[in-house]
């Protein structure tokens, strides 16, 4: 989808050096990250490599070391305890599971922060739902527990509670992982179709490279708490780091060892090393 | 010397961390409040739920208390007095306190289980996104349920074990002593004060044991070791706290006598 013109100078969500760190184990070194408004942005990276961390750093759940995330130019980490809540209203976030709350039905799961943010009459608030999971393809499933259903129809479930508020951002963490070849496709249809027909802006967090990329606007790979590359997806494939295309390519060996760090194989069974 | 202080160091921390999370608890109970049925929901699984495992043990602690009193008292020929015995016992002592051990097994356990298993599954991180507060939705909620369960719980318990059942049935329908002179010396015995007593206790036990339940699930680590480490946490915390307690409130309440 063309973006218009002003969207270029003016992302969404503009991360700027950000330096994030648990405890000893470095995430980030200086990462700077745009969500282009109306556009899908693809993040991908080795597991372990900091991809969910950047969603909550976006929403505010974690703070960084250094650096700024700006949520349509507003400092998500000076805001209040108050302030931060309301800007979370603008939004949806998918989890890795669905992170459905499990004592609530598919409805109710769609209908929780219609009913927590507004003061709809009943009615409306079942028509709102009942538009958003037809949206996900799954009105018929309205009145299931979240352990009635599989893993794709949760994570739909997930993204009609996602939108349930008409965000401006939607946030999706690992939409792939662990689907099978229809959910995966429908899924990564959904992400699209929802994007462009909501006017959304949408950040996809994923190894599933091909999957992704497909459907994706621009791109960024992560490694070693840097970006190592980004574009268009074209741009991403033709790269020529080694990083990225290590990555893409899945080779076991390369810049990412296949062996975690370790002595001298021999001496280790010899019983030399330490 | 270092892992000793070590060990103390995190035994402050974690209590100042737990102090902290009280407060916004409590802070969290007038919201809480205005979403009657969520509370009824709470009181249900943590009070209702509980009231089978409370009803049982009364009968039989009552049960037990009525033999042993009865051998005890009738080599001195005062089996009349089995009344008092049971009732001071069991207001004053074994109410509050077997009531709170088997809430903290039953209710408190369950509790941090599932407060942990929506910490592993991100159903809270989903719900911080959402822009809902879990202290308000979740914690709170439970936590006043918890609170008012328990003393009600140990009132049935008192029933149970001192008339329904327990002493009653045993000190009066089988062993013979007169329903008359049970029934006389246990009003004439049980002041006010005993069982105003007991109503305090429960009431401290059942803060202390939400305390801890909630404070262990929403603080456990997100995997199942994790919660099977916390709800392990909450049944050994809550229940040495309540000996304790139950130590230190005694001495405090029966100090004049």
């Amino acid at each position: 989808m063309p973006a218009p013109p002003a969207a270029e100078s003016n992302p969404l969500v503009r991360a700027r050096g950000l330096h994030f760190a648990f405890g000893p184990r470095v995430i980030f070194e200086g990462v700077d990250i745009d969500l282009k408004r109306g556009q899908v942005t693809t993040l991908m990276g080795p597991s372990g490599t900091g991809k969910t961390t950047l969603l909550r750093l976006i929403g505010g759940q974690y703070r960084p070391a250094q650096g700024t995330v700006e949520f349509d130019g507003t400092d998500v980490h000076r805001l209040s305890r108050r302030e931060l809540l309301d800007l979370r209203k603008h939004m949806g976030i998918m989890f890795q599971n669905g992170a459905l709350l499990t004592d609530l039905t598919v409805f109710e799961n769609v209908a929780f922060p219609i009913r927590e943010h507004t003061k709809l009459p009943e009615s409306m608030i079942r028509d709102l739902v009942l538009m958003k999971l037809h949206a996900v393809g799954l009105r018929g499933a309205r009145d299931l527990y979240p352990h009635e259903l599989s893993g794709g129809m949760a994570r739909r479930v997930a993204m009609a509670r996602a939108i349930a508020l008409d965000p401006q951002l939607v946030m999706y963490d690992e939409p792939l992982t662990g689907l099978d070849p229809i959910s995966m496709g429908v899924a990564m249809r959904l992400i699209r179709s929802l994007n462009d027909a909501l006017g959304l802006t949408s950040i996809i967090v994923s190894h599933d490279v091909a999957e992704t990329l497909s459907i994706s606007d621009y791109a960024y790979i992560i490694s070693n708490g840097k970006v190592v590359a980004e574009g268009t997806p074209d741009q991403v494939r033709a790269s020529r780091s080694e990083w990225a295309q290590q990555f893409l390519k899945g080779e076991p060996d390369g810049p990412v060892h296949f062996h975690y760090d370790a002595p001298d194989y021999a001496k280790d069974l010899m019983g030399a090393a330490p | 010397m270092k892992p000793l202080l070590d060990t103390v160091e995190n035994f402050l921390r974690g209590l100042a961390r737990a102090q902290f999370f009280l407060v916004s608890t409590l802070a969290a109970i007038p919201a809480a409040l205005l979403r009657p049925r969520l509370l009824m929901q709470q009181i249900y699984s943590v009070g209702v739920l509980s009231l089978v495992i409370t009803v049982i043990s009364g009968m039989f602690i009552g049960m037990v208390l009525g033999l042993q009193g009865y051998r005890t008292l009738v080599g001195f020929g005062a089996e009349t007095s089995l009344g008092t015995f049971v009732a001071l016992v069991t207001v004053r002592e074994l109410g509050p306190v077997v009531t709170a051990l088997l809430f903290a097994g039953r209710a408190g356990s369950a509790l941090t289980a599932e407060i942990g298993l929506m910490r592993a599954t991100d159903q809270l991180s989903a719900m911080e996104m959402m822009a809902v507060d879990p202290i308000q939705r979740v914690i709170a909620p439970r936590f006043i349920a918890g609170c008012l369960s328990l003393p009600l719980l140990a009132a049935i318990f008192c029933v149970m074990a001192i008339g329904i059942s327990g002493g009653h049935l045993i000190g009066v329908e089988l062993l013979g002593v007169d329903a008359g002179s049970y029934w006389t010396q246990i009003q004439g015995a049980v002041e006010f004060e005993d069982i105003w007593n007991g109503v305090v206790k429960s009431l401290v036990f059942a803060v202390v044991i939400s305390w801890i339940a909630v404070y262990q699930g929403y603080h456990a680590a997100p995997n199942s070791e994790g919660v099977s480490r916390a709800t392990r946490n909450t049944v050994v915390t809550s229940s040495l706290a309540i000996l304790a307690l139950d130590f230190v409130l005694t001495a405090f309440m029966f100090r004049g006598f």
